[in-house]
Order: C-alpha cells, then sequence, then structure tokens
C-alpha cells in the first residue's frame, strides 16, 4: 500500500440540473501512468477539476499517501503536490511565456518584488524540457500557435515539479512529433517517481504509455485494467458501453467536376505556390507540421488574406474575402474553437443558430418551433450531451463544445467544407457519427478539405492527401501512396519536389 | 530540434512582429509629439517654459486620477465614483481644517475618507460579482450627495499657508502638483511592472479564471486596486483644494469621463489586461495640449471639447487598426 500514491473514493459532483459523477473511485501509484477514458461528457475533466482544487466534490473522500485530505482551492492542490493541465486554454493572452509559466508563484526578490531574471531563467529550463528551445520566454502568449501555446502549458504544468501531474488531453493540439515528445516525457516523469493521469481519446497513446486504464461513462466508474491485458476494441467497446463496427466509412466516388479551384495562390512570406482543385463529394486530406502553413491556407481559402495573389474560385465565384467565401458556400470550421468558432457565454441553442440567422433573416423572422427543429436536429445528429439546449456552452465538457461548432457550419449547407482538426477532443463513438455525416455531405456533392494531424483520420477518410512544407505543397499523395511513412517524410521536408 | 521557429518565415514574422510592437509602444508618444510640434507651429507661445509647466500643472490632477483608472480598467473594470469622491474628501479636509485641526489630521482624515469609497466599491464588485459601472455609478450619486449635505451647497474657504504651498508652491522651480504627479507615476509604473501584485493585474484583466486557478487573490486584488483608485482621487482632491484655498461641493465634475478618456488614448485596452500608466500620463498631456494651443489661440470652450471628443475617437480608431494587423 505504501506506493499509492492518491485514491479518490465514492466521488459524486452535481451541477445544477446534472449528475456529472457519481460514486466514482480511482487511484494512482507512485511511478505509474492510469489513462482515464471515457466518451465526451464522462465526467473525466470534472473528477480531475475536483482534485486540482477548482471544483468540490458533493461527497466522497480523497487519500493522499493514505491520509484523508481536503481539497480547499488550486493553490492548495499545488501545495498538495498536484499540477494540472487543463483541457481548456489556461493562459493569459498578453503576457509573456515566463510570466505564465510562474503566475501565482514568481521567485521574488523581496516580498512582492518580482525576480525577473531568475523567472526567466527558470523558464527557459522548462522550455527546453518541452523542446520549445528557439522559443524566447518573453514572447507575448497570444502570439503563438495553439500547439506552441499547449506546450507551454506542458512546461507550466512540469515547472511545479509535482508528485502528481494531470494532463487533460494535452495531445488533442499537438502532432504526432510533439505527441511522441509529451509521451517520452511522460516516461521519463515516471522513472522519477511521478504518477501520472492522463486523458486522451487517441487510444493509440494509451496503448503507448499508460500502466493502466481507468473507464468513465456517463459520470460512473466502469472499471480499470492493466494496459496489456485489453484490446482497443475492447476499449472502445467498454467506454461506448456497445460495439463499434466501423469507424471509417466507405469512401464516396466523386464527381468528376471541381468545385473548388486554388490557382497560383502566394501570400508573401505565408504560402507559395498553391495549386489544387478538389472534386464534387472529394475529400482532400492535408498534412503537414506545425508551422508548415496548414492553418494559413485554411485562410487563404477563406479569403482572409488581403495581399493574397493567384486564385480561389469556386463556381464561377472569386474569393477574396471572407463574405465572397460565405456567399460562394465556404464553410471554415477552425481549430480554435474557444477564440474563433464559439460564443461562449451563449446557449447550445444560440450558438447553433448563429449563422442561420442570416439565412432565415430574408424571409423575416422564424417560428420558435422551426428553430428548435434545427437545434433539436443538430443535438440528435451529433449526439451532443446537454441535458437542456439553453444551457451556455461553456458548461459542456470540451468534446460536446467541439461538436457545438460542427454543427453551426454544417447546416448551412455549404459547398465546400474546410475542417481544421474536426475531431479533436471528440471521443471515438463521436468522431465514428461525425465520419459518417461527413460521408452523407460528400454523397450530396459536398467537397471537404481537411486539415488533421491524426494521421488515422487523414488515411482512412481522404481520396487524396496533400502534404505541406514551409508553406508549399510539397507532395500530393493519392490512395495508393498515402502512408504513415511517405506523409512523413514530404512533411520533414524531404524530397522536395515542386 | 524544434522545426519551427528555424523556417525563414518565423523569422520573418518575428521581425514584423517587432515593428509593429515597438510601433504599437510608442505610437501614442509619437500622436503626443506630433501634436506639440503643430502646436508648436500654430501659437509662438507654446513652446515657452512657463506655458509648459502650465500644461503640466493642469494635467497633473486628471493624470493622477487616470493612473488610478488605469489600474481599474486593467483588470476590465471602470470607476465613474472618483469624481465625486474627490469632491467629498476635499469637503472633508476643508472641515477638518476649519475645525481648527492640524493639517496632517486634514490630509490624513481626507485619504482616509477616497480609500474608504474606494475599498467599498471594489468590496462590492469582488464580493457580489456587481459589474463595476453599476457600483460606481451608485457611489458617485451617493458620494456627490454626502458632499452636497456637508458643504450645504456652498463652497468651504480655508486658510493655511503651509496647505498653500502644496497646490501653489514651487521646489527648485517646479510646480509641486507636477512633483506629485511624476511620483505617483513613477510608482505606479515600477509597481505594475517589478511586483506580483502589478503583474497580477495584468492577470486578473487577461483571463480572471486563470488567475483564479493560480491561486491568486483575484478578491482582494480588485479591493486593493479600487482603493488605489478611491486614494488617489483624495490626493487631487489635496492638490485641487490647496489650488484654489476652498473645497467647491462641485469640484471634479465630470473628470472621470477625462481620466477615462486620457487612459483610452493612452492606449490601454477597455477589455482590460493590456496597457499601462505611461500611456495614460501621455493620454493626459494629449488632452492638455490640445486645450492649451486652442485656449492660447482663442477658441471657444464649446470648440475645445469637441476637438477633444475628436481626439479620442482617432485615439481608438487607431488602436482598433493595430489589433487588426496583429491578427
Ligand atoms: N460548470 C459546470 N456546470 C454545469 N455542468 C457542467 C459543468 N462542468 C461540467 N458539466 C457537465 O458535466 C458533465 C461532464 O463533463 P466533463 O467536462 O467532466 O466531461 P469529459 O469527460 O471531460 O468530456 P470530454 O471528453 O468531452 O472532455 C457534462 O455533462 C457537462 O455538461
Ligand atoms: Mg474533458
Amino acid at each position: 500500500m505504501d506506493s499509492m500514491l492518491l485514491e479518490m473514493k465514492q466521488i459524486t459532483k452535481e451541477f445544477p440540473g446534472v449528475k456529472a459523477l457519481e460514486g466514482v473511485s480511482i487511484k494512482i501509484n507512485r511511478s505509474e501512468i492510469l489513462a482515464l477514458i471515457g466518451e465526451n461528457g464522462a465526467g473525466k475533466s470534472t473528477l480531475m477539476k475536483i482534485l486540482a482544487g477548482a471544483h468540490q466534490p458533493s461527497s466522497g473522500q480523497i487519500y493522499l499517501h493514505g491520509k484523508p485530505v481536503t481539497i480547499e482551492g488550486p493553490k492548495h492542490s499545488q501545495n498538495l503536490g498536484i499540477s494540472i493541465i487543463y483541457q481548456e486554454f489556461n493562459l493569459i493572452p498578453h503576457m509573456s511565456v515566463a510570466e505564465n509559466i510562474f503566475i501565482g508563484r514568481e521567485p521574488r526578490k523581496a516580498k512582492g518584488i518580482l525576480h525577473r531574471k531568475k523567472i526567466k531563467e527558470e523558464t527557459r529550463k522548462w522550455l527546453d524540457k518541452v523542446g520549445l528551445t528557439q522559443l524566447s520566454s518573453d514572447t507575448i502568449i497570444s502570439d503563438l500557435s495553439v500547439a506552441e501555446q499547449q506546450l507551454v502549458e506542458i512546461s507550466k504544468a512540469l515547472s511545479f515539479n509535482s508528485q502528481i501531474i494531470i494532463m487533460d488531453e494535452p495531445t488533442a493540439a499537438l502532432n504526432d512529433e510533439d505527441t511522441s515528445k509529451l509521451l517520452k516525457i511522460m516516461k521519463e516523469l515516471k522513472q522519477q517517481g511521478i504518477g501520472i493521469i492522463f486523458i486522451t481519446h487517441r487510444l493509440e497513446e494509451v496503448q503507448a504509455v499508460a500502466d493502466r486504464v481507468s473507464v468513465l461513462r456517463d459520470g460512473k466508474y466502469i472499471g480499470s485494467s492493466l494496459t496489456q491485458a485489453i484490446t482497443k476494441d475492447e476499449m472502445v467497446t467498454i467506454m461506448v458501453g456497445r460495439e463499434l463496427t466501423e469507424l471509417f466509412p466507405e469512401k464516396t466516388i466523386p464527381d468528376s467536376s471541381n468545385s473548388i479551384e486554388v490557382t497560383n495562390v502566394n501570400v508573401p512570406n505565408v504560402l507559395q505556390n498553391i495549386n489544387f482543385q478538389v472534386k464534387k463529394g472529394e475529400v482532400v486530406g492535408i498534412a503537414g507540421l506545425l508551422g508548415a502553413g496548414k492553418t494559413e491556407l485554411s485562410k487563404a481559402l477563406f479569403g482572409l488574406y488581403k495581399n493574397m495573389s493567384g486564385t480561389v474560385t469556386v463556381g464561377s465565384m472569386n474569393i477574396s474575402s471572407p463574405k465572397q467565401a460565405i456567399d460562394a458556400g465556404i464553410a471554415l470550421v477552425t481549430d480554435d474553437r474557444k477564440q474563433e468558432g464559439l460564443v461562449l457565454g451563449l446557449s447550445v441553442y444560440e450558438n447553433l443558430l448563429l449563422p442561420a440567422y442570416r439565412k432565415i433573416s430574408r424571409f423575416g423572422v422564424l417560428q420558435k418551433d422551426k428553430k428548435d427543429e434545427i437545434v433539436n436536429r443538430w443535438i440528435n445528429d451529433l449526439k451532443i450531451k446537454v441535458h437542456d439546449p439553453h444551457v451556455e456552452v461553456r458548461t459542456l465538457s470540451g468534446g460536446n463544445q467541439q461538436k457545438v461548432v460542427l454543427g453551426k457550419w454544417l447546416q448551412m449547407n455549404p459547398k465546400v467544407l474546410i475542417l481544421n482538426e474536426p475531431t479533436r477532443g471528440i471521443d471515438v463513438g463521436a468522431k465514428a457519427e461525425i465520419y459518417q455525416i461527413m460521408k452523407r455531405l460528400t454523397e450530396k456533392g459536398i467537397s471537404i478539405i481537411m486539415f488533421s494531424s491524426d494521421m488515422p483520420e487523414l488515411l482512412g477518410l481522404s481520396h487524396r492527401i496533400l502534404v505541406m512544407h514551409g508553406g508549399r505543397i510539397s507532395a500530393e499523395l493519392n490512395q495508393s501512396k498515402a502512408t504513415q511513412e511517405n506523409i512523413f517524410y514530404f512533411a520533414s521536408g524531404g524530397g522536395v519536389s515542386v | 530540434m524544434y522545426s519551427v521557429p528555424s523556417t525563414k518565415k518565423e523569422q520573418v514574422r518575428k521581425s514584423n512582429r517587432n515593428w509593429n510592437a515597438l510601433l504599437e509602444k510608442y505610437r501614442v508618444l509619437l500622436i503626443f509629439l506630433v501634436l506639440c510640434i503643430a502646436a508648436g507651429f500654430l501659437s509662438d507661445a507654446f513652446f515657452t517654459m512657463n506655458n509648459i509647466m502650465n500644461v503640466f500643472r493642469q494635467v497633473s490632477i486628471i493624470a493622477i486620477i487616470g493612473s488610478g483608472m488605469t489600474l481599474v480598467i486593467l483588470i476590465a473594470g471602470i470607476d465613474l465614483s472618483v469624481g465625486a469622491v474627490m469632491a467629498f474628501s476635499g469637503a472633508i479636509l476643508a472641515g477638518i481644517l476649519t475645525a481648527g485641526f492640524p493639517l496632517s489630521v486634514a490630509l490624513l482624515g481626507a485619504l482616509a475618507v477616497g480609500l474608504l469609497f474606494g475599498v467599498f466599491n471594489g468590496f462590492v464588485v469582488a464580493r457580489f460579482g456587481v459589474p463595476s459601472f453599476i457600483v460606481t455609478l451608485a457611489t458617485m450619486v451617493i458620494a456627490r450627495g454626502m458632499t452636497l449635505v456637508y458643504t450645504k451647497g456652498y463652497p468651504l474657504v480655508v486658510s493655511n499657508e503651509l496647505y498653500r504651498y502644496i497646490g501653489n508652491g514651487k521646489f527648485f522651480g517646479v510646480p509641486i502638483p507636477i512633483i506629485i504627479m511624476f511620483a505617483v507615476f513613477g510608482f505606479m509604473y515600477w509597481m505594475l511592472k517589478y511586483t506580483s501584485f502589478g503583474r497580477y493585474i495584468y492577470a486578473i484583466g487577461g483571463n480572471e479564471e486563470t488567475a483564479i486557478l493560480a491561486g491568486i487573490n483575484v478578491k482582494s486584488i480588485k479591493v486593493a486596486v479600487f482603493g488605489i483608485a478611491g486614494l488617489l482621487s483624495a490626493l487631487s482632491a489635496v492638490i485641487y483644494t490647496s489650488r484654489l484655498m476652498s473645497a467647491q461641493p462641485t469640484a471634479g465634475s465630470g473628470i472621470e469621463l477625462d481620466a477615462i478618456a486620457a487612459v483610452i488614448i493612452g492606449g490601454t485596452s477597455l477589455t482590460g489586461g493590456k496597457g499601462g500608466v505611461i500611456g495614460t500620463l501621455i493620454g493626459a498631456l494629449i488632452m492638455g495640449v490640445l486645450d492649451n494651443v486652442l485656449n492660447l489661440m482663442n477658441v471657444s470652450p464649446f470648440y475645445q471639447s469637441i476637438a477633444k471628443g475628436l481626439v479620442i475617437l482617432v485615439a481608438v480608431l487607431v488602436d482598433s487598426k493595430f489589433a487588426r494587423i496583429k491578427k
């Protein structure tokens, strides 16, 4: 019993109107990586927030080193040796990397007076540890990409030197390279005796690092197992509560006509010589490392760069502004749901209807039952877990927020759908749903351009894959050539043949 | 082996960023300098030592209140009560002095009143989560009412030679209010940059949730910020009452808007978390120079207020343009 770091027993947590957790018990040992898995809204984050002191449990007991403790708040949790990477973005946008890492516990020269030099030096150490060797500790957070921000959050969590580190979907925003770097760091930490609770929807990662798996479903504890003793399919079955047959639906046969044509697109310093077409009903996957220009390309397609040369054409329309893009039938789902995709303070209902208002208003006001119908349809189609559509989006679990973003754009009936990391943070069950929906869209002749760092998803859904490197398309891989190795090769700058 | 930053694109992004950052940082100063040069051409009297001292002295009160307002706006709040609190503190000061107490008691009394009002604002905002706009609107009306009750609507004249010195005296040729103003700004600048309290102010304005999760005592910092704003209103009252050697029941009416304008012109974001006191000082000076040069040119005060409004508008437009470039 001496190796046990922490135990949570019979934890129940009620929010107004929802029981997020019901009698959940988990434990974590020294030098152990515990994977906590479950569908969106299963209660994983809530359970971890209780450990981090951000929520108080309604009932239940926590034991640290065998002794009962009450975690009073975030600071108390830190002092007890627990650190957490929250699922949602948790940095202060206008402050520097160094300040963010040491916020609330800055080294001081004297009472209240900061030791700025020391803060910077310490920061350097932790940034190097996650491979951000080139990043200055003075950089302002809002100037970083989502993935860079995630790496900063990871170095922040490491810097506490805690005995227990909670990572709530730390890999969701990372590409494969950074993910494997993180998994390696996790193993090192484990060697040092640290216990890690790791939440992810990518079961390969679970198999790669976790010693044990605990499963939650609908706020209840389902069971635990040694990772070796269980297959990926079994994990899925336990998580979802039923057997999942096909993750990827069969690919639609595309039409012969193009729906979007991209010709000689250049954006100074950002994109070079981008040329491609997408047929009706075709899914084109776009791969590339962080900084290869993926996000930039998706923005260019949407007309967000004023200084773009070359043409993006949909039907007979040339696109040079977001308004034209929307009118031409392009829908852009960004990868930054907090900043761009959702109005967090509005209800699920209103978020889902937001883009519809513009269409509706042409015919005057729409009746309530029509609105209800739209909302209910998407909540059902996407299986959004929400007990009442009028609650604020901010209270939804991360994966369910992502589904709201998708629903919002899908209901615009786009001709071309640009998806950025469409299933980030989404559980396997819901992933399968989303892939089915994509399939239905392509059958209706919609083209999909999918930017994704999820390799199986890219390979499983795309008719063709374009690999980007340094702002160019470095390779076009059709189905026979599209393999993980090839993508890596071209993404990291191999065999540049423009 | 972090592959990204080594690409050329990243370097370009960086150098662009530096340029923009530099421009962004100094654009208020730039506007100010351009305005001063223009003022020099428009009026010969502008670049005289006497006139420049005048401008500084005239802005000192708005600037001091503005520095407190900067802190409040940095935590995404607003304080409408500063002018009324200034009037009430001034009245209390005059009251204590005329009752025959020593100057030190009167000064402490006035400062305590300002601090109390500020702390009260902060407490209601932090404890009950009421928007500061509403809370301070209420205390503004209350403080103004209390002033009228206390003074019965008449100015309270004071006579104390030592006290007169604060508003009218000079130290090595520099008017005392200017010295006080620079002392306040020097302190505020240092505090915002080098103390944890200062950095937490930015943290709260940037992402309150994160600040709470980092274990920062957000509530007490809010109380302190409003407390400082109140205290600085009282300090302004000390200067203002001394200048006139009487406490006016209408003192400081509308000054909250001037202070907010100085903060905004100075580039502090109304949504919190971004900006600083140096901007506010220059913002106040921009308004002061504008007033001054229009005065020198004998333009009617009615037009002056239009000009001031336009400057605020231009400043905000420039600000949002920069925000867009950064995106
Ligand atoms: N602050 C809150 N107020 C009300 N309900 C909440 C709140 N936080 C979470 N919930 C609800 O609790 C349930 C569990 O949410 P939680 O975020 O723990 O899920 P999760 O397992 O982390 O899901 P995901 O994989 O999508 O991140 C959800 O139904 C969610 O709507
Ligand atoms: Mg979660």
